[in-house]
């Protein structure tokens, strides 16, 4: 009904935090603060990018299925089943769930993504690292 | 249905990404755009599958044709997003380069 919702908020914070993480890496980056263990990193804004960008995507593409199915409109109050103090009682329940679950579930795919992203990088470092020596 | 094809639609990106040759194309937008979308109706289809048992695997022909219609409909959304912002941040330079021609 509206599980969406609970990812778009979200995807919201999560934008904000990236943008002001972004702009502290550049500042530290302007200022030459960047140990060398740090340029083979993975910047955090570029990992909280992913999320973002897993989080909106798929904010949209299931507020497309909710427009199709007639649950989601362009009049107030916009959602179908806000009209109704029964069924808005199902669509804040099923937030409390599906949509939480949606949004935790995200978080943990994109968690162990950021987890194997850093091995990568560093196995990668290291291999570099014996090729050199 | 849905599901199905969106899961299908982000192999098929990562796979495509995977073998990209530079980051012109933006392939990494569209292929979290559809993982995101998999991973949320995968939550959504647990439920109901949780909710309805094996009558979830056995759904009426035109729940599944509407399904299907869904889904293309949704990649169809998707590639028009990424086609967009492809367009507007224009990494190669080649709608800047038409505009300046005309």
């Amino acid at each position: 009904m509206a599980c969406f919702l609970v990812s778009a908020a979200e995807a919201v914070v999560v934008t904000a935090v990236e943008k002001v993480i972004e702009k502290k890496e550049m500042a530290d980056t302007a200022t030459e603060n960047v140990s060398s263990e740090q340029e083979i990193k993975i910047p955090l804004s570029r990992k909280l990018k992913w999320l973002s960008n897993m989080l909106w995507g798929g904010v949209v593409l299931l507020m497309f299925e909710h427009i199709w199915h007639g649950e989601v409109v362009p009049w107030f109050p916009f959602l179908t089943a806000m009209s109704d103090p029964s069924e808005a009682a199902v669509m804040f329940n099923e937030m409390a769930t599906v949509g939480v679950c949606m949004a935790l579930l995200i978080s943990a795919v994109w968690f162990i993504m950021c987890k194997a992203a850093d091995s990568i990088v560093s196995r990668k470092a290291a291999e570099t690292k014996t090729q050199e020596g | 249905m849905t599901l199905l094809i969106t899961v299908f639609a982000a192999v098929t990106v990562s796979i495509l990404w995977y073998n990209r040759k530079n980051d012109e194309m933006q392939l990494g937008t569209l292929m979290f755009l559809f993982w995101g979308a998999s991973i949320m109706w995968l939550v959504d289809a647990l439920f109901e599958y949780a909710e309805l048992g094996a009558e979830y695997f056995a759904p009426e022909a035109a729940d599944m044709l509407n399904d299907m219609f869904l889904g293309l409909s949704v990649v169809a959304l998707a590639l028009v997003i990424w086609l967009v912002k492809l367009l507007f941040t224009d990494p190669k330079g080649t709608v800047r380069m038409a505009l300046k021609k005309q």
